[in-house]
Formats: structure tokens, C-alpha cells, sequence
């Protein structure tokens, strides 16, 4: 692959566009020169790197888990984010001056919220309509005439752009409600800063972290108490399309991440509960809409919200980003309006112009739209409305005659919208030959309040066509993303980001009680399938020999792993079967998923990857061993993150008493199930347990012999020093239960009887004794060890009580 | 005719299967004042003792009551009592209100000052929760949409129309049915009547506030008493609903005459419609006379008989009493209004 010098003879361009602006050729078909480096290097590299830099994106979306839920997709909840490995380049002067005008809208729009929900002063004047805001689902009057600290309505806002083919940007839309996207920004970031290393900081490109932090203190300095101020991300849950984004953001920010439940209002201030009570909340960055946000005061059905939040707003004890009812600007019909607020809310014209738009609820405005139906695109004004968007040139006589009665019926509901031709960027093609193609793009730049105005994120979300080039993009389409670097001066004097003094944001006893809750169940399921794991292969390890295989396979069949009939390779994989390890694996991801916040990005992607193996194993129906093997050793893995990837707080030790609950209850009831049988155990079994106690190796090297009951049992229930002997279990259990008392200041947990001392008492004597005598000893033991696992049951409900009980989803709202 | 006055009790009573730990209520239980309406008394008595409890108006001009409540407990009783007088309604001819298409016309946008009782007029003419606006309500209303002819002859004529077409069945619908259902049925109560009617007029472009409060009940004895018994879907077997309904009926005295049957029996006038709850009816903007009240359940102009509580978009903003409860598992509530006049006890 030649180096390129010249862009006409590199055969990685395409020919450039007579319609659009290209944000990578010039007229005459040449590279821009901000581009160049980028290009040069790539093109050196030739077409593995390319292939290479493609193949590692899409792995690291995979196994980092970037999702978006797209609602309606039956191919599931989630669907792996897009990324292009190619960045969309911004050039320093370009920059600049989109920089001053997104910051002047973000002012202008704060001010016109700030108008709606106070003196209604430009409605009066006849400067914008009353029908846009009074008919907006989103503008709340329970919110009319609170005025929130600082004056501050919006806090974090999104402008989505594109470049006309006279290279000017114009916005398209304003985000104002709860704008998602930037931890999405900041992943792509951190991903192409893995794909392409070294380029970010030789081309100068601007970092992003500096504007989380900004995010963060903007938030956190409203507190109205001396107390430090508790900041948290209200997420509507896993369901949401943008969940991942909640997750990253809220582990970025350094803030607790909760649903509706997890907070409430009591003489209007806002709580988190949390492991230690309830902790007074200073400020919320809502990803909920404007209306799910209160059912006391707002949509009466919506579980998602905090009861009596709005109280607590208009008492001025809680700030929330953005300020609930900011979604009305959320309209395209503002767009014609804005000039003439922007002079007398600014007294300035608009830096930024906007697409042109007629609000048919004026008069000449649907006129117009009506006779220029044919370069028009028609929208609904309010995002309520059941209407797609309409393009006048590809409808039929008949539609259009309908859409003109629909137009004159209710005009102010619609809105007309000239077509814009959208820029377009290069992307990667890694089909047969490798090679950039174009799409069309538009992008989203954010901006965030602080005490000396609004400040924008020097890079932001590029959306690209899922195919080709078209005008619209849209990620519910299918649509893909892109990085994009905004490039430094040269010429300025580098900017060392200023490094702020390290800060403690999360106290530990901030965990919501919810999210202690998921862990503890992500310690159990993690130990749960590392059980079923090794039980089955211990058992289907025995085949050939039909009496263990016998017993083996109905301990399988007991516990849920293995159906009582049917090929046992296929029920290994089998999906149906409720406790299955299919089953266990999913509610394993499921319990990760809500406890996402809490996890490294290693710890995630090793759960996100054995769950694949796992899956593709059962899709081929490999070899069940050698996919148990697998299986083991990544569960293993996980038992390693739990061990020293973690902060070990209180969070950590629910987390590891599940684990220990878990073990306790499947080798107690395992062992007394099997010893209760009444005859001596063959010596086969001795070495299937050994196998599903995880202890062979161990036995071997100690004693050096065929397993025998006493040393067996020995090993797997009172060996001290063994982590997978349940004294061992218990013994750490009781401390773990300790540590956590003493630092949730509780009195600790009353003495039970103590099962283990009951268990030692008993002892291994006489167990091997064939007689009756040995029957009657193997029942003794037998029923201890199910004493020691229903013990451990009580553990775990006393733990649900003590600490989960005060999330309860028992909301009813109730009106007459 | 003379200002009446009345002595209204609303008394709200939920009791729960278990206890409810934790609750915030917020109520719209204070009347208004305006021009006609004048609240002479007014007191909310709530048990158990609610922990918190704040008042404040709300951007409609209701008077809101906040409650907390923070013990367990398995009954919440609200009662509200209050002394209005009512000025009658000054005559005025129908004819001499503006058409029903220059209002229309007048409601729009055209960038130019409104004063402050057009702005007023413009926040009742959008859709809002519980009202949307569509073509088929459009449709129903046209032929009531005489050309020319004044706002309050088109009311009239819609409030006339609905009386002709519609039932009223109460425990056909709830609060949550859908609008376009209870035109399809052809059936509903006052709320839904309310609703409709508004649905109606601002599909054709007018404003139409809900209102919410209370009839008073024609026939000698200026009394009424009734109760509004709402199961919940898993009601209790150790519960028995017979007993319990008539322990509260028992108990449901206060001088009152419980038997509204009796009073027809002894009827000059049939009772109205809706006089044994709260009540629901619409406001209309008709320029120059202002908001006239239409109660499209009883087919009259809202005069003397029509105590107004708190008025909004549409029952979402003025719900009696709303809250959010924690706990309680399934509940009945009972809901009872007494409007006693008391200014002429003949």
C-alpha cells in the first residue's frame, strides 16, 4: 500500500459530493488539512491495520457491554453500540466559534424556561406562542413559579447540529430535557484511544474529562447544608435504552446510581436509603422524563418516579438537573421563535442560526407550508403526537391532499421543516477491499451551567446513516457513531488541564440499598453457578460408570441442572430448564447489569465474555467438559475480580457473604443428601464428591491414597485452613457479619445456636463403619449438615431484612 | 335571587387491609373565592395526625394541603368542612357573547400583547392528561357548532346534546378510562361528562376548564348523604363488605337524612345528578361575560346549586385528595358529602 501524497491516486477516498460538504475532502477533491495526519498515518499502515482497528472496536463495544436498548426490537434488550474507528476531526477556529454559539443557546434557552416558569412574559408580548408551551406535554404547571438555586433550569444541554453544504452548521434540535449521549462521548473515546493509540495526543486533540468533572462540582456546589453534598444519577432502569450510558455516566461522575425507589421525600427533602438509613440528597442528575418524575404531583401511574419530589423542589431542598418540565423547549417549533427571543431574553442575534421552520399555527406559516409541501418535511410539534415525519416530495397525490386537511385541522400540532442536506464524513468499509465510504452525519455538542456560564465539551457524539447517504440518522434507526476530536491550537500555548484536588465524592455509606441488594444476589449467583458447574462436570465426568452416574445425575436432576430425562449434553445447555446453568448464567448477568455502577470495565467484560462462550458452546453443542472447563475457570475469574478488584467496603462484603451463603447451603445439602442414603459410599463417589467439593487435587496430595469417607469428609467440612471446607466458610462468614455490623454502628447479629460446633461434635468417627452403627453415624452427621444449611438460610433472610427491607416497591397511588 | 349559603362536609375515609407505612396526599379541598363565591369557613380535619402538613396555592389559584403521613396506620379519614355563599349569577343574555369563531380566532397566536384574561384563557385550550384532543370529538360537537352563534349558545347546545346521548352509570367507568371509551359507550359520570364535554370544546378551538365541587341536592330538607363505596379487586373474606358498609351508614348521622330515596319521595324537584359526591362540571370562557359554568351531567348553567372546590385542565390538576402510599395492600374507600344550606332553614 502506497503512503499517500496525493489524494486523487490513494485508493482508500471516494469521490467527493457535489451536494453535500465533506468533512474530509475539499472541493477539488484534496484531504483538508486537518486531516491529513490522520489519513497518512492510516493509509501507511495499509489494509491489515485498517481490518485490525475495525476488528478491535467492535470486540471492545462487545465486551465492554456499550448497549442501547432499542425498544422495539425483538432481537432483545440490548443491541451493541455502533462505533466507526474513524473520528469526525473539528478544527480549532471552526471550534471556536460553535463553541460561542451553543454556549449562547444553552443561555438563551435557560432563560426562556426561566420566563415560562415565571412570568410568562414573552407569551404575554406576543413573543412566542402560548400554544407551545400551555400545550407541551412536558410543560409542567405543578412547576410554574419555582425558581431553582442559581436560577438554573438547565444544567446540561445538547444541541444536535449539521453542516449545510456551504459548510455552516445549523442546529437541528435542542436536547433540553435530559440529554443522553455524553458518557456514550466519553466511551468512544476511550475505546479509540485504544484502537489508535498515540494519535489523540499527536494530533493535539482535546480531552474530555475535564467537562465530567465540571459536570460533577456544578452539581455538587448547590448543596444548602454544610453536610458534604450527596449527588446521585436517577436512571428509570435497566429497560431504558440508553441504561449502559446511566451505568458509565454514573461510575465517570463518581456518583450512586438509583431508581425512583431507592429515594424518598420526607418533609420535602430528598433521601437516598442506603445500607446505613436514610442519607439526605443534595442534587439529582435525572435521566427520567419530566413527567415519571413525581406520581404524587405528575403522571399518578408512573413507578419509575420519587413521590413527593416536587415538594421537595419547590422547598428548595433539591436541585435537579435539568430542572423538571425543562423537556418543553424539546419542540421543533421553538425554532422559528428563538431569534426573537434571543433579543429581547439577550438583547443579542443568534450566533447559531437553526434549520428553517414554520410553526403552522401562524397563519402565513401554513400557508406557506402548504404550497411548499414538496421541499418540506413535516413534523409533529409536540413529541406526544402519533406522526412520523413526512417528506412532501415522497408522498402521492392523495397523501399529500390528506396531510393538507390534517395541516389545516389542527395546524399548531404541525410544524414544517425545510430538508437539510446533511455533511457527509468518511467511515470504514472492511468489506473485500478495504476502503472509506461516506455517510451522512450530524452532531451532538453538549454544554454544562456553571456559576460563570456555560461551558461546552470540546468534542462530542457524531451519528452517522446506517447505509449510505441520506438525511436522516438516528440511532433507533440503526444508525452508527463516531468519535470526534476536536483539535487544539497549535499555535496556543498548551492548556495543562488543571488538576483538581482529589475529592471523596462517595462515602461508603452512600451505597443504595437497592444496589447492595444486587451484589449480594451477584455473589450468590456467582457462586450458585460455579456449584452447578462443577457438579455437572463431576458427574458427567463419571459416565461410564452407571452406578455413580446413577446418583450423580439425580443430584443434577435435584438441583435444577440437568432435566430427569433427555440427552444429557444437550440438557447441559439447556435453556429452558429454570435452574438451569443457562438460566443461573443469565440472572448471573442480570444481577451484573444492575450493579453495574460498582464493577471495573474488566470485571464486566470477563462476565459479558463467559457468558458468549457459554452460549456459542450450547449453539454447537460442544463438548460439555471441555465448556464446563471453560466455564470454571471464568467463574473462577470472577471470584478473583470479587477478591482484589474491589473496594472492600460494605457493598464488597454482602457481595461475599452471598458467595459464602451460597457455598454453605450446596455442599451441606449436597453432602448430608448423599450420606443419608444409607449405604456406605462406593468409592467412586468419594472421588465425585471430592470433584464437586473443587477439592481433589488437594486430597490427592495430602493423602496419597483411594479416597476414604473420614479424610474426605474431613476435608470437604472441617479442614480449617481449606477456603472450600465449610468451617472454613463459616468461620469467615461470622467475621464478615461482624465487620459489617461494627460499620453500620448495629448491634451485632444475636448468637445462634452454632451448627458447626454441632457438626465438629458429631465428628467423622465410626462414619465408615459398614454396619448399623455407621448408618446411624452418617444420619447423625447427615442431619447436622442440613441444620448448617438451613442455618445459612436464615443468615440470608435476616440479611434481606436487616438491610434490603427498606426498598419497598409496595407504591400505590390512589386518588377520589 | 339572594346569595345562598351553604355548609358543605366531605368526608374521604380509606381503610387499608395492612398498614400503610409511609404517605404523602395532597389535597384540593378548599374552596375557592371569586367573584360570586365567597368562603365564609373552612377546616380539614385529618386522622391520624399526619407528621407534616403545608398549604400553598398552586398556578391554577387552588388552595393545595400537603400531607406526610410517616406512621403505620390502616385508615386515613379527611374530612373537610366549609361555609360558602354564592351570589347568583347576574343575568345576562347568551346572545350578546361573541361567536364561537371569533373566541377561536382570538385564542391563536399573532404575535402581538393578550392581556392578562386571554392569557388566562389560553392555558385551558391545549390537550392535557386526561383530555386530547381529536377529530371525533370535533366531530360529535359539530352540529353544535352553530355558525355565528355565541360560546354559550354552542354550550347549550353540546350540554343538550350530551343529556340526550349519554347515561349516567356510575361504576361504568373509572377514573382512567379512556375518553374516546365513554363516547363509544355512551355512558359515564360526571367526571367523564366533564371531560368529554371539554374534549369537545377545545377540539373546536375554546377553552374549558374542569371544575371541581359540589350540587346541592333539590327537595325540602336541604340535605344529602351518600357514600361512594370503591372495592379494591382482592377485597378480604375476613373483611365482609355488608357489615362493614352498614357500620358506616350507622354511623353516618350527623342529622343528616341518609335516604336520598326519601327525599325524591317527597320531591317538588328530582335531585340532581351527582349531588350524593363530589361533583364535576365545566367552565367556559365566553368573552365579554367571562367563565360561565356548564354541567353537562344535569344539563344546567352552573348558578346557585354548584359550590366550585378548585378548578384546572382537567381532574389530574384538582383531585379531592391524591397520594401516594407505601404499603397497605388493598383498600376500600368511602366517600360522603353533605351540603346543607343554611341560610334559609325553612
Amino acid at each position: 500500500m502506497p503512503g499517500l501524497t496525493m489524494a486523487e491516486t490513494n485508493p482508500f477516498l471516494y469521490p467527493g459530493s457535489a451536494q453535500r460538504y465533506d468533512e474530509l475532502l475539499e472541493r477539488d477533491g484534496s484531504i483538508r488539512a486537518h486531516w491529513r495526519p490522520l489519513i497518512e498515518h492510516l493509509s501507511s499502515g495499509g489494509a491489515d491495520t485498517v481490518r485490525r482497528c475495525v476488528d478491535m472496536t467492535r470486540r471492545l463495544i462487545i465486551e465492554n457491554g456499550v448497549t442501547y436498548n432499542v425498544y422495539a426490537d425483538p432481537q432483545g434488550r440490548d443491541r451493541p453500540w455502533q462505533l466507526d474507528p474513524l473520528p469526525l476531526l473539528i478544527d480549532h477556529r471552526e471550534w471556536r466559534e460553535l463553541e460561542a454559539g451553543v454556549t449562547q443557546r444553552a443561555q438563551l434557552l435557560n432563560a426562556l424556561l426561566a420566563d415560562l416558569y415565571g412570568p410568562q412574559k414573552l407569551i404575554a408580548d406576543g413573543v412566542v406562542p402560548a400554544e407551545l408551551a400551555f400545550g407541551h406535554p412536558n410543560f409542567l404547571w405543578a412547576a410554574h413559579g419555582i425558581r431553582p438555586p442559581g436560577g438554573t433550569w438547565l444544567h446540561l444541554y445538547a444541541a444536535d447540529l449539521a453542516r449545510a453544504p456551504d459548510g455552516r452548521w445549523w442546529v437541528l434540535s435542542d436536547r433540553t430535557q435530559t440529554p443522553s449521549g455524553p458518557g456514550y462521548a466519553l466511551e468512544n473515546r476511550a475505546i479509540i484511544a485504544r484502537v489508535l493509540p498515540g494519535l489523540v495526543n499527536r494530533l493535539g486533540t482535546r480531552p474530555l474529562t475535564g467537562f465530567f468533572h465540571t459536570l460533577r462540582q456544578s452539581l455538587t456546589r448547590l448543596a444548602d447544608d454544610g453536610s458534604p453534598p450527596l449527588v446521585v444519577v436517577l436512571t428509570p432502569g435497566p429497560f431504558n435504552e440508553t441504561y449502559f450510558e446511566h451505568a458509565y455516566l454514573a461510575r465517570q461522575l463518581g456518583l450512586p446510581l438509583v431508581l425512583g425507589q431507592d429515594l424518598t421525600v420526607r418533609d420535602d427533602s430528598v433521601f437516598l436509603k442506603t445500607l446505613s438509613g436514610l442519607r439526605r440528597v443534595h442534587a439529582i442528575l435525572r435521566r427520567l422524563d419530566d413527567d415519571f418524575c413525581d406520581p404524587l404531583e405528575l403522571r399518578a401511574g408512573s413507578a419509575l418516579g420519587v413521590p413527593g419530589l416536587l415538594g421537595a423542589v419547590r422547598a428548595g431542598r433539591v436541585v435537579i438537573a435539568n430542572a423538571l418540565g425543562s423537556g418543553v423547549l424539546e419542540s421543533a417549533a421553538w425554532l422559528g421563535f428563538l431569534p426573537g427571543a434571543a433579543r429581547v431574553l439577550l438583547g443579542e442575534s443568534l450566533r447559531l442560526p437553526s434549520v428553517a421552520t414554520w410553526w403552522c399555527g401562524e397563519k402565513p406559516a401554513l400557508e406557506y407550508a402548504i404550497a411548499h409541501l414538496d421541499r418540506l418535511v413535516v413534523k409533529p410539534t409536540f413529541p406526544n403526537q402519533k406522526f412520523e415525519p413526512r417528506f412532501g416530495r415522497d408522498l402521492g397525490e392523495e397523501d399529500v391532499a390528506a396531510l393538507i386537511v390534517r395541516l389545516r385541522s389542527r395546524p399548531y400540532a404541525y410544524v414544517a421543516q425545510e430538508r437539510v442536506s446533511l455533511s457527509q464524513a468518511p467511515t470504514w468499509r472492511a468489506g473485500a477491499g478495504v476502503r472509506l465510504a461516506p455517510r451522512t452525519l450530524t452532531m451532538r455538542v453538549y454544554a454544562v451551567a456553571t456559576p460563570g456560564g456555560y461551558e461546552v465539551m470540546p468534542g462530542g457524539l457524531a451519528r452517522i446513516a446506517a447505509e449510505g447517504v441520506v438525511d436522516i440518522v438516528s440511532s433507533q434507526r440503526g444508525g452508527g457513531s463516531k468519535d470526534v476530536w476536536v483539535l487544539s491550537d497549535p499555535a496556543a500555548p498548551a492548556v495543562k488541564p488543571a488538576i483538581a484536588a482529589p475529592q471523596r465524592y462517595l462515602r461508603h455509606d452512600d451505597l443504595p440499598s437497592q444496589l447492595v441488594e444486587n451484589l449480594y444476589w451477584l455473589g450468590r449467583y456467582s457462586e450458585r453457578c460455579e456449584d452447578k458447574a462443577r457438579l455437572l462436570r463431576a458427574t458427567l465426568a463419571m459416565r461410564t460408570n452407571a452406578a455413580i452416574w446413577h446418583s450423580g445425575r439425580e443430584q443434577c436432576v435435584r438441583y435444577g441442572v440437568l432435566a430427569a430425562d433427555g440427552d444429557p449434553v444437550e440438557g447441559v445447555y439447556d435453556d429452558a430448564l429454570e435452574f438451569g446453568l443457562t438460566a443461573d448464567l443469565g440472572r448471573l448477568g442480570w444481577c451484573a447489569t444492575q450493579s453495574r455502577s460498582r464493577l471495573s470495565a474488566e470485571h464486566w467484560r470477563s462476565i459479558s465474555v463467559m457468558q458468549r462462550q457459554f452460549h456459542d458452546a450450547g449453539a454447537t453443542l460442544a463438548d460439555p467438559l471441555e465448556s464446563l472447563d471453560r466455564l470454571l475457570v471464568s467463574l473462577t475469574a470472577l471470584c478473583g475480580f470479587a477478591l482484589d478488584d474491589m473496594t472492600q467496603d460494605d457493598g464488597w462484603r454482602l457481595l461475599m457473604l452471598g458467595r459464602r451463603l451460597e457455598r454453605i447451603q450446596f455442599l451441606s445439602g449436597l453432602i448430608a443428601a448423599r450420606l443419608n442414603s444409607g449405604e456406605p459410599l462406593p468409592q467412586g463417589e468419594l472421588e465425585w464428591l471430592l470433584d464437586v467439593g473443587g477439592v481433589s487435587i488437594t486430597y490427592r496430595t495430602r493423602y496419597v491414597a483411594t479416597p476414604q469417607l473420614a479424610p474426605v469428609l474431613q476435608l470437604l467440612i472441617f479442614e480449617p485452613t481449606s477456603p472450600r471446607a465449610l468451617a472454613f466458610q463459616w468461620r469467615v462468614l461470622g467475621d464478615t457479619l461482624a465487620t459489617l455490623a461494627e460499620s453500620l454502628h448495629a448491634p451485632p447479629a444475636e448468637q445462634l445456636e452454632d451448627p458447626m460446633a454441632k457438626l465438629a461434635a458429631i465428628g467423622t468417627a465410626g462414619i465408615e463403619d459398614e454396619g448399623k452403627l455407621g448408618a446411624e453415624r452418617r444420619g447423625l452427621l447427615s442431619a447436622a449438615l442440613t441444620a448448617l444449611a438451613e442455618a445459612a438460610g436464615r443468615h440470608s433472610d435476616r440479611l434481606a431484612l436487616r438491610h434490603f427491607s427498606l426498598v419497598d416497591v409496595d407504591l400505590h397511588a390512589v386518588a377520589s | 335571587m339572594s346569595a345562598v349559603h351553604y355548609a358543605v362536609r366531605h368526608e374521604t375515609l380509606y381503610r387499608y387491609r395492612r398498614d400503610v407505612v409511609h404517605a404523602h396526599q395532597q389535597l384540593h379541598l378548599t374552596p375557592r373565592n371569586s367573584e360570586r363565591q365567597h368562603c365564609v369557613l373552612h377546616r380539614i380535619d385529618i386522622t391520624p395526625q399526619p407528621a407534616v402538613a403545608a398549604e400553598y396555592v398552586d398556578a391554577f389559584g387552588n388552595w393545595v394541603t400537603r400531607v406526610e403521613l410517616d406512621r403505620p396506620h390502616r385508615r386515613l379519614q379527611v374530612v373537610a368542612e366549609m361555609d360558602v355563599r354564592l351570589d347568583a349569577l347576574p343575568e345576562f343574555d347568551f346572545k350578546r357573547a361573541e361567536s364561537w369563531e371569533r373566541v377561536r380566532e382570538q385564542l391563536c397566536y399573532s404575535a402581538r400583547e393578550r392581556d392578562a384574561e386571554w392569557l388566562e384563557a389560553m392555558r385551558f385550550r391545549g390537550e392535557s392528561p386526561y383530555v386530547h384532543i381529536k377529530g371525533v370529538f370535533g366531530d360529535y360537537a359539530r352540529d353544535c357548532l352553530i355558525p355565528k352563534a355565541s360560546v354559550p349558545t354552542v354550550c347549550a347546545a353540546l350540554m343538550a346534546k350530551m343529556r340526550r346521548d349519554f347515561t349516567y352509570a356510575p361504576g361504568a367507568t373509572e377514573i382512567a378510562t379512556p375518553l374516546l371509551q365513554v363516547l363509544a359507550n355512551r355512558a359515564g359520570v360526571c367526571q367523564d361528562f366533564a371531560h368529554l364535554m371539554i374534549a369537545c370544546l377545545r377540539s373546536a378551538g375554546l377553552s374549558a376548564r374542569y371544575v371541581s365541587g359540589y350540587l346541592r341536592t333539590h327537595g325540602p330538607g336541604p340535605a344529602s348523604a351518600s357514600e361512594d363505596d370503591e372495592d379494591d379487586e382482592d377485597d378480604d373474606a375476613d373483611e365482609p363488605r355488608s357489615r362493614d358498609t352498614a357500620a358506616v351508614t350507622a354511623g353516618a348521622g350527623n342529622g343528616e337524612h341518609p335516604d336520598k330515596g326519601e327525599a325524591q319521595g317527597e320531591g317538588i324537584v328530582p335531585p340532581l345528578r351527582g349531588a350524593d359526591a363530589s361533583h364535576a362540571w365545566v367552565a367556559v370562557f365566553a368573552p365579554p361575560f367571562g367563565w360561565i359554568g356548564f354541567d353537562p351531567t344535569n344539563n344546567v348553567i352552573a348558578n346557585q346549586d354548584h359550590v366550585a372546590l378548585a378548578w384546572g385542565r382537567d381532574f389530574g390538576d384538582v383531585s379531592p385528595l391524591r397520594g401516594v402510599i407505601l404499603g397497605g395492600g388493598s383498600h376500600r374507600l368511602t366517600v360522603r358529602v353533605a351540603v346543607r344550606r343554611i341560610d334559609d332553614p325553612a
